[in-house]
C-alpha cells in the first residue's frame, strides 16, 4: 500500500462554476488537489453570516444603544447636571461608549461557542485570521449603530455645545472605534473560551482600553467646551497629539491582534 | 540542594545587598528638599524598573512559548509576571509613601509613572484568574502566553499615554531620574543591580519549586500513587 | 490514506490517547468501539485536524498533521454530536454559509437539501427544527464538500429508521478508485458497526485493545471492551 501515490491523484479540485454568485478562486498549489478559498471571500461569508444572525435575534446593537441612552439619564441624576461641557462631557461620552462597547463584547462570540461555530470554521480552507478581521468588522459595525443612536441622545438629553466640533468628534470616534473593535474582538476570543467569560472579558479590556479613553476624551474635550459667548468659539478640530496616540495604538494592536489570533483558535 | 547556579545567584543577591542597604543609607546624601525620606527613592525607582522589565519579559517568554510549543516557557512566563506582579505592589506602596511623605497625598495623579502603573497592575491582575478560569491545560497555557504579549506590548503603549496626558502645570512629585549628582547615581545603579538580582533569584527559586511539584507529581502517577 | 504511528494527545497531566498505531487504506472503512472517554471522540478530532497531536506521527489524505494540515482541510467532513449549525439561520443559509467557507457552488446546497429530504423546511429557521431534522441537516452540511474523508461520531444516533435509510447511502463508503471516500465512524452499534467495517479498532483508556479486518473480530471481544 503506498498512500501517498493514491493521495496525490485523489479527488477532484474543487473548482467552481462560473455563474455562481460566488466565485471563490485561489492559487493551485501543486501537490493539493483542493482549491483554498480566498480570503476576502471567507470574510465576505463570515460577516454576511454575522450580520444575517444579528438581524434575526437582535441580541448586540439594540441592548448597547438602549444601555447607552439609560446610561446618560443616570448620569443626569449622579451628576445632577441637565447639561455638560469640556471635560465633564467628554468623560460621560466614552465612559458610556465604553461600558456599553464591552456589551457587545461580551457577546461577539457566544454564538459561535455554543454552536459549533468555531469547529465549522476551522475544518474549512479557509485563513483563520478572516475571522478576526470579519469579527473586528462586525464589532466595528455595531459600535457605529451605537454610536449613531448614542451620541444624538447625549446630545439630547446633556446638551453639551457642540456645534462646529461634530466633524472633528466624528474622526475621534472613527479611530477610537478602530482601537475598541481590535482589542474588543481580540478579548473576547480570549475570555469566551473561559469560565467567567461575561466578567472576564470586561476585566480584560477596560485597562487595555485606557490609552484609547486617554486619547479620546483629551481629543474630544476641546470639542465640546463651553464658551462665555456659547457660540462656537471652541475648537473645530482635534489635537493632533490625540489623534497621532490613537492612531498609534490602533496600529500596534492592530498587528498584534493579527499576529496572535491564530493561536486563539487552534488546539 | 539548590543547582550550582540557583546558589551563585543567591550569594550574589545577599552580596549585593550587603553592599545596597549601607550605601543607601549612608553614602547617598540626603536630598535638600526632601530630606531622608527621600531614600526612599533608591528602593521604589529600582522595584520599578525590575518589575515593568519582568513584565515585558514575561511577554518575551510567551512569545517563544507559542514558537516552541515547550512549556518550559510558559512556566517562566508564569514565573516572571507572578513576581512582577508581587514587586509590583510594593512599587505602589513604596510610591503611595514617597508621595505622602513629599506632597501629604497618599495617591496622586500627577506622577504619570505611578498611574501607568496602576493601570498595567489592574491589567496584570487579570492575568490569574484568567489561567485558572481555563481548565485544559494546555489551552491555558496557550492564552495566557497570547495575554502577556498582547499586556507586554501594553506596558510601554500606556506609559505613552499618560504621560501625554498628565498636566504639565504640577511638576513630577518623584522627579526625574537623569542629572543626578554622582553619588545619587553610583547608589541609585547599585540599586537597580541589587533588585535585579533579588528578582532574578526569587524566579529562580519559585520555577525550580514549580519544576519539583511537576516532576513529583509525574512520578507519583507512574508508580501509581495518584 | 491514514496512518497513525504511536500517536499521543494529552490532556494536561492526563493521556488521552497514547500509542496509537494503525493504517487505513484509501476507500476503507474504519470503525472504532470503546467505551465513552476511551478517547474515540479525540481520535475523530485529531483526524479532523481539530487537535493537534502531542508526538507521534498522524498522516491524513497523504499531509503530515500538524504542519501540512491545512493542505488537507476542506477534503474532511466532520459529523461530530454537535451539528455545526447556526440555530437562528435557517438550513439553507447555514448550508450556503458552508458553501461559501468550502468553495462549493450553491446548486450543491440544493443537491444536499433534497437528498436528506429537507427541502421543504429548508427555509426555517433551526431552532423550529427537530432533533432528527437537524441531524439531517448536519449531514448534508457535512458531506456538502464531497470530502473525501468523512469523519462520524455516532452518525445514526437521535435518528428513527427511516431517516436513517435515508441518510446512509450520504455518508456510506465509496471505493471507486477516482473518487475513494475513506471513513472513520465510532459506534457503541457492534452488530451494525461489524456489517460496515473493513477494519475494526477497540479503543480502552486511550490505548489500542486491538486493530484487526473486520472479519476476524466478533461482537463479544467488542462487548468485552466496555466491562
Amino acid at each position: 500500500m503506498s498512500p501517498s501515490h493514491q493521495i496525490v491523484d485523489e479527488g477532484e479540485p474543487h473548482v467552481i462554476l462560473p455563474g455562481a454568485a460566488h466565485v471563490p478562486t485561489g492559487t493551485a498549489s501543486a501537490s493539493s488537489a483542493l482549491v483554498p478559498v480566498k480570503t476576502s471571500r471567507t470574510i465576505a461569508a463570515i460577516l454576511r453570516k454575522e450580520l444575517l444572525v444579528e438581524l434575526r435575534t437582535l441580541e448586540s446593537v439594540p441592548g448597547m444603544s438602549l444601555f447607552a441612552v439609560s446610561t446618560f439619564v443616570v448620569f443626569h441624576f449622579a451628576l445632577n447636571r441637565t447639561t455638560v461641557s469640556g471635560d465633564l462631557a467628554a468623560g460621560v461620552l466614552w465612559v458610556t461608549l465604553l461600558f456599553a462597547a464591552m456589551l457587545g463584547v461580551n457577546r461577539l462570540f457566544v454564538a459561535d461557542a455554543e454552536q459549533g461555530g468555531f469547529d465549522g470554521l476551522l475544518l474549512a480552507p479557509v485563513d483563520r485570521t478572516a475571522l478576526l478581521i470579519a469579527k473586528a468588522l462586525t464589532l466595528g459595525a455595531y459600535l457605529v449603530m451605537l454610536e449613531l443612536v448614542a451620541v444624538p441622545a447625549f446630545a439630547l438629553l446633556l446638551s453639551p455645545p457642540l456645534g462646529t466640533g461634530l466633524g472633528g468628534l466624528v474622526a475621534v470616534l472613527a479611530l477610537a472605534d478602530i482601537g475598541l473593535a481590535a482589542i474588543g474582538t481580540l478579548i473576547a476570543a480570549l475570555a469566551v473560551q473561559t469560565r467567567a467569560r461575561d466578567l472576564l472579558g470586561p476585566l480584560l479590556a477596560l485597562p487595555l482600553l485606557v490609552p484609547v479613553v486617554i486619547g479620546a476624551a483629551r481629543a474630544s474635550s476641546p470639542l465640546l467646551a463651553a464658551t462665555a459667548a456659547g457660540a462656537s468659539a471652541h475648537a473645530a478640530w482635534p489635537a493632533t497629539r490625540w489623534l497621532l496616540l490613537l492612531g498609534l495604538y490602533d496600529l500596534v494592536f492592530g498587528l498584534i491582534a493579527y499576529a496572535v489570533f491564530d493561536f486563539l483558535l487552534e488546539d | 540542594m539548590p543547582r550550582p547556579t540557583l546558589r551563585t545567584l543567591s550569594v550574589l543577591t545577599v552580596l549585593a545587598f550587603c553592599v545596597y542597604l549601607p550605601l543607601v543609607f549612608f553614602y547617598a546624601p540626603i536630598e535638600a528638599e526632601e530630606g531622608f525620606v527621600q531614600k526612599i527613592f533608591y528602593l521604589h525607582v529600582p522595584l520599578a524598573i525590575v518589575t515593568l522589565c519582568g513584565f515585558v519579559l514575561g511577554g518575551l517568554f510567551a512569545i517563544a512559548h507559542l514558537r516552541t510549543r515547550d512549556s518550559v516557557w510558559d512556566l517562566r512566563s508564569y514565573v516572571a509576571i507572578h513576581m512582577s506582579l508581587i514587586f509590583g505592589v510594593g512599587v505602589l506602596i513604596t510610591g503611595s509613601i514617597w508621595a505622602h511623605a513629599s506632597w501629604g497625598h497618599w495617591w496622586v495623579w500627577s506622577e504619570p509613572t505611578l498611574v501607568s502603573f496602576l493601570i498595567v497592575m489592574l491589567l496584570y491582575a487579570t492575568y490569574q484568574p484568567l489561567r485558572f478560569a481555563i481548565e485544559d491545560p494546555e489551552r491555558q497555557a496557550r492564552y495566557a502566553s497570547v495575554f502577556a504579549i498582547v499586556a507586554g506590548a501594553f506596558v510601554p503603549m500606556n506609559f505613552l499615554a499618560v504621560r501625554l496626558s498628565s498636566s504639565y502645570l504640577h511638576p513630577r512629585v518623584l522627579g526625574s531620574t537623569s542629572n543626578l549628582p554622582a553619588p545619587m547615581g553610583y547608589t541609585f545603579l547599585v540599586s537597580l543591580l541589587a533588585m535585579a538580582l533579588l528578582f532574578a533569584t526569587l524566579c529562580m527559586y519559585e520555577l525550580a519549586a514549580k519544576r519539583t511539584r511537576i516532576l513529583l507529581k509525574s512520578r507519583s502517577r507512574i508508580l501509581g500513587y495518584q | 490514506m491514514i496512518e497513525l504511528d504511536r500517536l499521543r494527545r494529552d490532556y494536561g497531566e492526563r493521556t488521552a490517547l497514547q500509542d496509537v498505531t494503525l493504517s487505513v487504506p484509501p476507500g476503507a472503512t474504519l470503525v472504532v468501539f470503546g467505551p465513552n472517554g476511551a478517547g474515540k471522540t479525540t481520535l475523530l478530532r485529531i483526524l479532523a485536524t481539530l487537535l493537534r497531536p502531542h508526538s507521534g506521527v498522524a498522516r491524513v489524505l497523504g499531509c503530515e498533521l500538524p504542519g501540512e494540515a491545512w493542505r488537507a482541510r476542506g477534503r474532511i467532513g466532520l459529523l461530530g454530536h454537535e451539528p455545526l449549525l447556526y440555530r437562528e439561520l435557517t438550513a439553507r443559509e447555514n448550508l450556503r454559509y458552508h458553501a461559501r467557507l468550502h468553495g462549493v457552488p450553491f446548486q450543491r446546497v440544493d443537491e444536499r437539501l433534497k437528498a436528506v429530504a429537507m427541502g421543504a423546511r429548508a427555509d426555517e429557521p433551526l431552532r423550529t427544527l427537530s432533533r432528527g431534522m437537524i441531524q439531517r441537516v448536519a449531514v448534508a452540511r457535512a458531506t456538502l464538500h464531497d470530502p473525501a474523508l468523512l469523519l462520524l461520531d455516532e452518525p445514526y444516533a437521535n435518528l428513527d429508521p427511516a431517516a436513517v435509510d435515508l441518510i446512509a447511502p450520504l455518508i456510506g463508503p465509496s471505493h471507486d478508485p477516482a473518487h475513494p471516500r475513506t471513513r472513520v465512524v465510532c459506534s457503541h452499534d457492534p452488530q451494525r458497526g461489524l456489517a460496515e467495517a473493513d477494519l475494526v479498532l477497540g479503543l480502552r483508556a486511550g490505548r489500542v485493545a486491538f486493530v484487526r479486518p473486520a472479519g476476524e473480530v466478533d461482537s463479544n471481544e467488542i462487548r468485552r471492551l466496555y466491562r
